[in-house]
C-alpha cells in the first residue's frame, strides 16, 4: 500500500492566499474562489518564460466551462517554459472586500496577482463582459487606461467573438486577436519569450510594435480614428509605419492536430455545464444573416469521425464525467454525424455516459440522431431553431425552413416520444413587422393541434423561446436598424395573447422572452467604436457589473450614460442602434480583416431585403463570400469513410494520469 | 461507483456529519457503494489522484456492517481567536461551562431556530498557545478546543461561540478559523475513537 500523503497548498511566494483565505467565509460560493480543479495546473513561477493570465469575464459558475479558455490554458501550459493560470470575474460581495483589504485580482489555480503576468488575456463571448473587465483590471492595479500602463503592466488582450470589434474596448485593452487562438497564444508567447530574452528593449511600446507586425495582432494605440462632422467615422489610419493598414483574422487549419481540451477541468462548484465538450467542426457556411459566429469562423473544417472518439474516450477517462456534448454551429450538418452518433452510442451504451447534440436544424434527421443519442434511456431535449415566425422573414434571414418542415418535424418527435419540444425564435429582425412575429403563435398552436392528433394524447406541450436580435459586426446585418425596446416589446405582448387566444393550444405552449432593453445595450456594444469606452467607463464607475446578469443590468444606468457622455461627440444611444448605415460609411471595424469581403456583405444585406435565399458552400458552388481566398484556406470536411469500433471495457480502478498532486 | 437505480441515477455516496462550509477539516467520512470488490488501499490511491490538493483521502476501509452515521457520535474542534485575549475567552468558557442551558439562534433550511448550544459540549477548554500563529506574529490569539456530541440540530462550532456571545458577550474581533480534528465514536473516558477502526480489525460496531 502506498503511504497516504498529505499535500499541503503548495506554498507559493506570490500567493495572495494568505490574505484572500479569511475573506472567503464572509461571501457566497467561496470554492469558486480555490481553485485546485482536476485539470488544473500550477507551475513553478521562476522557471517560466512566459506568463499568461486567462480570463473568462463571467462568474466562475459560467466561465469555468468556457472552451476557449479551456484549451488555451491546456495549450499553453503543455509549452515547458510557459505558465497559464485562470481568473474569473468575482461578485460584488468579494469585490468589497477585496478593496478593503487590498487584495489584488488574482488566479484561481495559484492566486497569484493578475499584474504580475506578463499578458493578460480576456476572452469575450459576449459585449456584456465589458464592465466586468474593468474590475478585472481596476482590481489587480493595473491602469484602467491602455495608454497609462507602464513596463510593469501586462499586456491586455481581448479575444473571444467580441474581439472582432474591440473598437468599444480599445482604451482598456492593449491588444485584440481575432479568430481562433490556439496558435495565435503560441505566437505572442514566442515574441513575448524573445523580447524578455533580449532584455526587454523599447519596453511595452516595442513589444506592441513587434505584435502588431505580425498582422494578427490588432494594437489599437498604433491606429487613429477620424469623424466626419456628422459623427460618423472618417478614417482609421495607422499612425507609424510598419503597422499593417488591416489585421486578419487567425485560421486554426485542421482540428485534428489540435484536439483540445485533453484534460478538461472538472470544476469544484457548481457550473452551467458539467460535461465533456467536443468541438466536431469549427465554422458554418449555413449563411444565417443575423449569425456572426456562422459569418466570421469561416471555413467548415470538420474533426474527424476517429478524432472526435478518441477525444470522447480520452476526456471521460480523464475527468470522469457522465455527459458528452457535441459541439459546433449546427452539428448535425458533419458529413459523419450518423456513423458518430451511433458509434458513440454504441460503444457507451449501458454505462451512465449520455450524449448530446444542441440541436437546431429544423429536420427530421435531427430526430433520427437523437433517437441514437437516447439508447441509454435518457432523452436529451431537442431543440428546433426557425428563428424567424413567417416564411418571409425566414427568407429575409436565409433560414431556409418551411412552416411543414417544422409542423412535420415537431409531430415526428412527438411521435417517437418526446413530450416537449423548444421552439427557438428571434424577435427584432430586419424588415420585421406585428404580423411577422404573431405567425409565430400560429405555428406553435398548429405543432399542438398536429401533435395531438398524431399522438391522440393531449400529454404534450412545446416551449417557444425567443430572443431578441442584436445587429454584429462582419455580417450582412451589420447595415440594418435595430428596432427600439418598446416596439420589441408590444410586438411579444401581442405574441403572448395570440399564444393564449386559444386556451387548450395556449395551455400546451409555454413561452419565454427576453425584454428589448438588454438587446438595445448589446448593440451598443456590439457596433459601437471608441467613443462608446466612455458610455461603459461611465457604467462600470456608477456600480456596473454583470450587464449578463438580469438581476445585476441595469437599462437606466445605461441610458443615463449614454446621455451623459455622448453628446459631446454629436451622437447618441440611437445614433449607434436604431440608426440603417449605408453603403459608403466607414464601419469602426472595417480595418479589421474576417476574410469576408464587404462588398459581398453588402449584396448578401441587399439580397436580405429583396428575399433572396443563399445557399450553404458545402453543398453548392462557392458564392464568393471571399473568406478562403483571402485567408488562404479550404473548407476540410469528410467524409473519412471510417467507424468508431467498440470500445474494449476497463476493468479496475483509473487514476487520472497528469492529474496534478 | 455504483449508482442507484431509477431515470436519473445517482452514485452511491453519504456523507456523515459534513463540516460547515468555511470550515477547515482535518477528519472527514464517507461511505461510497462500489460496483465490485476492490482493495482499499487501491481505491484510496485512485480517490485521492483525482481530487484536490489539500484534500486528501488518507483511508479506506471495507465497511463491516453498521452504518456510518452510527459511529459518528463526536467531533472535536479547535477553533482559533486571533486577536483575541485568551483569558477574556477564558472567562467566557468559565460562563459557559457554568450554564445547564444555554440558547443560541440560527438560520437552518426550516427557517430562523433557536436550540441549546450547551448539553452537546462534552468538553470544552481555552488552550495556551505555545507558539503564535505563523502570520499573525506579536498578536494575541485565544485558542479553544472542543468536544462536541452530535446532536440534532446539529451543534456547531459557530453555535458555541454565539453561545460565549449569549453568556458573555464574547465578540471575536476577526473571524475565527475553525478546524475539525476528529469525530468518531465516544469512548467511555470521553476520548474519540477512529470510526473506521471496526473496519480495520473486523469488528463489528455496535453488534448491529
Amino acid at each position: 500500500m502506498s503511504a497516504p500523503s498529505i499535500t499541503p497548498r503548495s506554498a507559493v511566494a506570490n500567493s495572495v492566499w494568505p490574505r484572500l483565505e479569511p475573506l472567503l467565509p464572509q461571501v457566497a460560493k467561496p470554492i469558486q474562489y480555490v481553485g485546485g480543479e482536476l485539470g488544473a495546473v500550477v507551475k513553478d513561477w521562476d522557471t517560466a518564460a512566459v506568463r499568461w493570465a486567462l480570463m473568462y469575464p463571467d462568474a466562475y459558475e459560467v466561465g469555468l466551462p468556457n472552451q476557449g479558455v479551456q484549451i488555451l490554458y491546456e495549450v499553453l501550459n503543455e509549452q515547458p517554459d510557459v505558465l497559464a493560470e485562470r481568473t474569473y470575474a468575482v461578485w460584488p460581495d468579494l469585490e468589497r472586500l477585496m478593496r478593503a483589504h487590498q487584495v489584488p485580482q488574482f488566479t484561481i489555480d495559484a492566486h497569484r496577482p493578475v499584474r504580475d503576468f506578463d499578458v493578460f488575456g480576456v476572452s469575450f463571448a459576449t459585449e456584456l463582459g465589458y464592465t466586468n473587465l474593468l474590475t478585472a483590471i481596476d482590481l489587480a492595479g493595473i491602469p484602467l487606461l491602455a495608454a497609462d500602463r507602464g513596463d510593469a503592466d501586462p499586456v491586455v488582450v481581448a479575444g473571444g467573438h467580441a474581439a472582432f470589434n474591440p473598437e468599444p474596448i480599445a482604451a482598456f485593452v492593449d491588444a485584440a486577436v481575432l479568430g481562433d487562438g490556439e496558435e495565435a497564444v503560441l505566437e505572442i508567447t514566442t515574441i513575448v519569450r524573445e523580447w524578455k530574452a533580449e532584455g526587454s528593449p523599447g519596453g511595452r511600446d516595442e513589444l506592441l510594435l513587434r505584435l502588431a507586425r505580425t498582422e494578427s495582432v490588432y494594437v489599437p494605440r498604433f491606429y487613429d480614428v477620424d469623424y466626419l462632422p456628422d459623427g460618423r467615422i472618417q478614417r482609421v489610419v495607422p499612425n507609424r509605419p510598419d503597422v499593417p493598414f488591416r489585421v486578419h483574422k487567425r485560421t486554426t487549419m485542421d482540428l485534428d492536430a489540435w484536439p483540445y481540451p485533453k484534460k478538461p477541468l472538472v470544476p469544484l462548484a457548481e457550473t452551467v455545464h458539467e460535461r465533456y465538450a467536443v468541438e466536431i467542426f469549427r465554422g458554418c457556411t449555413r449563411g444565417c444573416r443575423f449569425c456572426q459566429a456562422g459569418m466570421i469562423t469561416r471555413p467548415v473544417r470538420e474533426r474527424s469521425i476517429t478524432t472526435v472518439g478518441q477525444m470522447v474516450r480520452e476526456g471521460l477517462e480523464f475527468s470522469g464525467f457522465h455527459e458528452v456534448g457535441l459541439l459546433s454551429l449546427s452539428s448535425a450538418d458533419h458529413s459523419e454525424i450518423g456513423d458518430m452518433c451511433s458509434g458513440l452510442a454504441q460503444q457507451y451504451e449501458g454505462t451512465n455516459v449520455s450524449l448530446s447534440l444542441p440541436s437546431t436544424r429544423v429536420d427530421a434527421f435531427n430526430i433520427d440522431l437523437a433517437q441514437e443519442l437516447a439508447r441509454n434511456g435518457r432523452r436529451t431535449g431537442l431543440t428546433f431553431a426557425p428563428e424567424g415566425g413567417s416564411e418571409r422573414i425566414r427568407k429575409v434571414i436565409n433560414k431556409m425552413v418551411s412552416k411543414e418542415d417544422l409542423i412535420r418535424t415537431v409531430v415526428t418527435a412527438y411521435t417517437n416520444g418526446w413530450r416537449q419540444v423548444k421552439l427557438y425564435f428571434m424577435c427584432g429582425l430586419p424588415t420585421e413587422t406585428d404580423e411577422d412575429v404573431l405567425e409565430i403563435a400560429e405555428m406553435a398552436h398548429e405543432v399542438i393541434r398536429a401533435g395531438r392528433a398524431a399522438t391522440g394524447s393531449r400529454d404534450i406541450r412545446c416551449t417557444v423561446s425567443i430572443g431578441g436580435f442584436v445587429p454584429k459586426p462582419h455580417t450582412p446585418f451589420q447595415w440594418a436598424a435595430m428596432a427600439p425596446p418598446d416596439v420589441i416589446d408590444n410586438r411579444l405582448r401581442l405574441l403572448k395573447q395570440a399564444v393564449n387566444a386559444d386556451r387548450s393550444l395556449g395551455r400546451a405552449i409555454g413561452f419565454r422572452y427576453h425584454d428589448g432593453e438588454p438587446s438595445l445595450i448589446e448593440g451598443l456594444l456590439s457596433r459601437g467604436d471608441r467613443r462608446v469606452s466612455a458610455v461603459i467607463r461611465r457604467v462600470w464607475e456608477n456600480g456596473g457589473r454583470f450587464d449578463g446578469w438580469s438581476e445585476h443590468f441595469s437599462y437606466q444606468r445605461w441610458v443615463e450614460a449614454a446621455a451623459e457622455v455622448l453628446p459631446d461627440f454629436g451622437v447618441d444611444l440611437d445614433w449607434y442602434t436604431t440608426r440603417e448605415r449605408d453603403e459608403l460609411e466607414v464601419l469602426p471595424w472595417d480595418h479589421l480583416d474576417s476574410g469576408l469581403d464587404k462588398d459581398w456583405l453588402w449584396q448578401d444585406w441587399q439580397d436580405a431585403l429583396g428575399e433572396y435565399e443563399q445557399d450553404d458552400c458545402r453543398w453548392t458552388p462557392c458564392f464568393d463570400c471571399g473568406v478562403c481566398p483571402a485567408m488562404d484556406t479550404e473548407i476540410q470536411i469528410g467524409p473519412t469513410g471510417r467507424k468508431l469500433l467498440p470500445l474494449t471495457p476497463v476493468n479496475g480502478l483509473r487514476v487520472p494520469s497528469g492529474a496534478q498532486q | 461507483m455504483a449508482y442507484s437505480q431509477g431515470f436519473t441515477p445517482h452514485p452511491k455516496i453519504s456523507y456523515a456529519s459534513a463540516a460547515p462550509t468555511g470550515v477547515a477539516s482535518e477528519a472527514e467520512y464517507l461511505e461510497i457503494g462500489l460496483r465490485e470488490s476492490v482493495d482499499p488501499a487501491a481505491l484510496r490511491a485512485a480517490l485521492d489522484a483525482a481530487l484536490s490538493p489539500g484534500l486528501d483521502v488518507l483511508d479506506a476501509v471495507v465497511a463491516t456492517g453498521g452504518s456510518l452515521v452510527d459511529r459518528i457520535e463526536a467531533a472535536h474542534w479547535r477553533i482559533e481567536l486571533p486577536g483575541a485575549d485568551p483569558e477574556v475567552v477564558g472567562a467566557a468558557v468559565t460562563a459557559f461551562t457554568a450554564a445547564d442551558e444555554v440558547f443560541v439562534e440560527r438560520m437552518t433550511k426550516q427557517g430562523r431556530r433557536t436550540f441549546d448550544a450547551r448539553a452537546a459540549v462534552i468538553d470544552i477548554n481555552v488552550i495556551m498557545p505555545d507558539e503564535a500563529p505563523s502570520e499573525a506574529v506579536a498578536v494575541p490569539c485565544a485558542i479553544l478546543e472542543l468536544v462536541v456530541r452530535q446532536v440534532t440540530p446539529a451543534v456547531r462550532p459557530d453555535d458555541v461561540l454565539s453561545g460565549l456571545r449569549v453568556v458573555a458577550d464574547l465578540e471575536p474581533p476577526v473571524s475565527p478559523r475553525v478546524t475539525r480534528l476528529a469525530q468518531g465514536t465516544l469512548t467511555a473516558q470521553g476520548a474519540i475513537a477512529d470510526p473506521l477502526d471496526a473496519g480495520r480489525d473486523g469488528a463489528v460496531i455496535g453488534g448491529r
